[in-house]
């Protein structure tokens, strides 16, 4: 506070304090000029300064701009050629040139869904144990644990999930699965099928420890703006702490919550390495068990983009690539705005 | 004793107020599952860092020693060899990101935090907010398709660098815009008031009094670049030698993570733990370096 730091009020007006600066005489001379300046409310070096700036921020524009166009641009032959059929069919054929992104579509679509499934009961309940159970001290190490998780690479988790995730599940969770829910008609079709190890369940789940901090740390956020009112009229009735949470905190907040699930959403849609090394990346038809090996569209284009010979299979690959960025562009917007939306309900600032 | 009033919106009665509900008993039964759930969603979530960091220390301690920090991989059989040129490689592309970056983000947050009013400036924050969503393979793509498929015709150091360049702006412009909005506007008019324009209080005022956060916003987004790897493997492709051509492939090393550990070699693996061990060590020093700066206050 140096600089800002208030002049006693007794000095202020008594004009005791001196003279910062006796007024250059060139200066003096030329009142028409200063006029001018005083006038405009900027000097020119501040019309440079804020020109540049406002330059460099073009730039950030500029390049996402650039991006937008490329990609649109590269795309095009192969949305010219193969039209709508690219997002419906699932042949994906360098030899013949035939490419269809249906099954990318589906696996990143699947996948997402069981990040989410199993993320969001779980980073619901991580941010009720902080916000709502908790006492500071216990509440504080926890949401610091959760959200480290975002800050370990993609690279690490896929690591890991390669040799430590995909093995157990392998070996313990999809054999329980399939002799379980798998006996069951109808939905036992999510778990048929042989056990490789390498499939969009793991997959999902891999993506859902990934997206849980966000999930977690937006719904904290959410909870700790709703009014203790709400709170406190419940328990006033003799509520006990769940049906507070349920009757109370729960739907006030909802809006909020499914915007944090919008965003852990939108980057399940979008991570590449981890579900990589862990879905089998076969472009196997699309099958309803959760157990046959896919790919993503991010997947694919990992593994498939050193092979690109051809005009067409860039292309192709480019266009795998803008329709992620479009779908995942959409996604993050509309949770943002449901964030946005419960933020401005309440009249808090929630970091989203 | 039921729960006869709804104070929560949207919520419609479900059955008329003198009709009995719950008994007690079963409420804090309900009550105790609950609380149950909760806790072991917290255990949970907290438990699977725990587990992940942990797996790491312990499959990736017994590969460090000097080697593996000063000599290069080695192909399979020999014993030995390090990661030393991927260690290298993504210094080098980090400053030459930053070097990108840190005008474009910091420009782009004096903008936004000192002069940002208007169209222009909510376009300028939707696409920060937009670049900051996007998929960092979307970014890889792109500069592929650029750079590597056309301007410079392969694999780059380069290009690498000008992805993760991409993907540094807007995390460091969000994290300085905020910055600078805390400091005390008293400051401001301060310096405006000694007759000092604009653009010297802002860089002779403002920045320096919010340097310590500054930085943090840059280190923040280096730690998230440098474990980025999806781009660089479009982009920098990796490589087994040493090179500092920034035209030339160049090995990283969340890149040369995924070569060990997609090998079927015992001996890879280990070291692709030993890799990702050294790299959570110093992304998440870095990540708690920040956060520790940031708790403390901005300046």
């Amino acid at each position: 506070m140096a600089y800002g730091a208030p002049e006693p009020p007794g000095q202020e007006g008594a004009g005791a304090r001196p003279p910062l600066r006796t007024p250059a005489p060139g200066r003096a001379e030329a009142p028409a000029a200063r006029g001018a300046l005083a006038r405009s409310g900027l000097v020119s070096a501040d019309r440079w300064f804020v020109a540049a700036t406002a330059g460099l921020a073009a730039g950030a524009v500029l390049t996402f701009a650039a991006l937008v166009a490329l990609l649109v641009a590269y795309a095009a032959p192969a949305v010219v050629r193969f039209g709508l059929g690219f997002l419906t069919t699932t042949v994906w054929d360098p030899v013949f040139e035939r490419f269809g992104a249906a099954h990318l579509i589906y696996g990143t679509l699947v996948t997402s869904a069981v990040a989410l499934l199993i993320a969001t009961p779980l980073g619901v309940g991580a941010a009720l144990f902080v916000a709502e159970y908790a006492p500071r001290w216990l509440g504080d190490p926890v949401s610091f644990l959760v959200e480290l998780l975002a800050v370990i690479p993609s690279i690490i988790y896929g690591l890991w999930g390669f040799f430590v995730l995909a093995p157990f599940m392998r070996a313990v969770v999809e054999p329980f699965l399939q002799s379980s829910i798998g006996q069951v008609p109808i939905i036992g079709a999510l778990f048929s099928g042989p056990i490789l190890g390498r499939d969009l369940l793991i997959g999902g789940v891999i993506l859902s420890i990934m997206i849980l901090p966000t999930i977690m740390a937006i719904t904290r956020e959410v909870l700790r703006a709703v009014p203790d009112t709400q709170r406190e009229g419940m328990l006033a009735l003799g509520s006990t702490k769940w049906e507070v949470i349920r009757y109370a905190v729960l739907p006030y907040a909802q809006g909020g919550i499914a915007g944090a699930a919008g965003l852990g959403l939108a980057r399940a849609l979008g991570e590449t390495m981890a579900v990589t090394m862990v879905v089998g990346n076969s472009s196997s038809a699309i099958s309803p068990s959760l157990f046959t090996p896919g790919y993503t569209m991010a997947s694919a284009i990992a593994n498939q983009f050193t092979e690109a010979d051809k005009e067409i299979y860039f292309s192709a690959i480019v266009a795998v690539a803008l329709a992620l960025l479009l779908v995942s562009t959409l996604v993050n917007l509309l949770a943002r705005l449901l964030v946005w939306r419960f933020v401005r309900g309440v009249g808090t600032d929630v970091a989203a | 004793m039921a729960i006869p009033l709804q104070v929560a919106r949207r919520q419609p009665l479900r059955r008329p107020l003198s009709a009995p509900g719950p008994r007690e008993w079963q409420r804090r039964a309900v009550d105790g599952v609950a609380t149950a759930l909760v806790t072991a969603a917290a255990l949970l979530g907290s438990g699977v860092l725990l587990l992940i960091l942990g797996y790491v220390v312990w499959q990736g301690a017994p590969a460090l020693n000097l080697a593996f920090f000063t000599e290069r991989p080695l192909p399979y059989g020999e014993v030995g060899g390090g990661v030393a040129p991927a260690i290298l490689g993504t210094l080098l592309m980090l400053l030459v990101a930053a070097l990108i970056s840190v005008p474009l983000g910091i420009g782009t947050a004096i903008y936004l935090a000192e002069f940002g009013r208007g169209h222009f400036a909510r376009l300028v924050r939707l696409v920060i907010d937009l670049l900051a969503g996007l998929p960092s393979i979307v970014v890889g793509v792109f500069v592929w398709a650029l750079l590597v498929r056309h301007v410079v015709g392969q694999y780059s150091g380069l290009a690498g660098a000008v992805a993760l360049a991409i993907i540094m702006v807007p995390i460091m412009t969000r994290t300085v815009e905020e910055i600078l909005r805390l400091v005390p506007s008293a400051l401001r008019e301060g310096a405006l008031a000694l007759g000092v324009p604009r653009w010297r209080t802002i860089l002779g005022v403002v920045l320096p009094t919010a340097r310590v956060g500054v930085i943090t916003g840059v280190v923040l987004s280096l730690a998230r670049a440098g474990g980025e790897t999806a781009p660089l493997l479009l982009t920098a492709l990796g490589n087994q030698f040493f090179s500092f051509n920034l035209f030339e492939p160049m090995a990283a090393l969340p890149v040369q993570i995924y070569t060990y550990a997609v090998s079927p070699y015992e001996d890879w693996h280990t070291k692709a733990w030993g890799s990702a061990l050294i790299l959570v060590l110093v992304i998440g020093c870095l990540s708690l370096l920040t956060r520790a700066v940031t708790r403390r206050g901005p300046f």
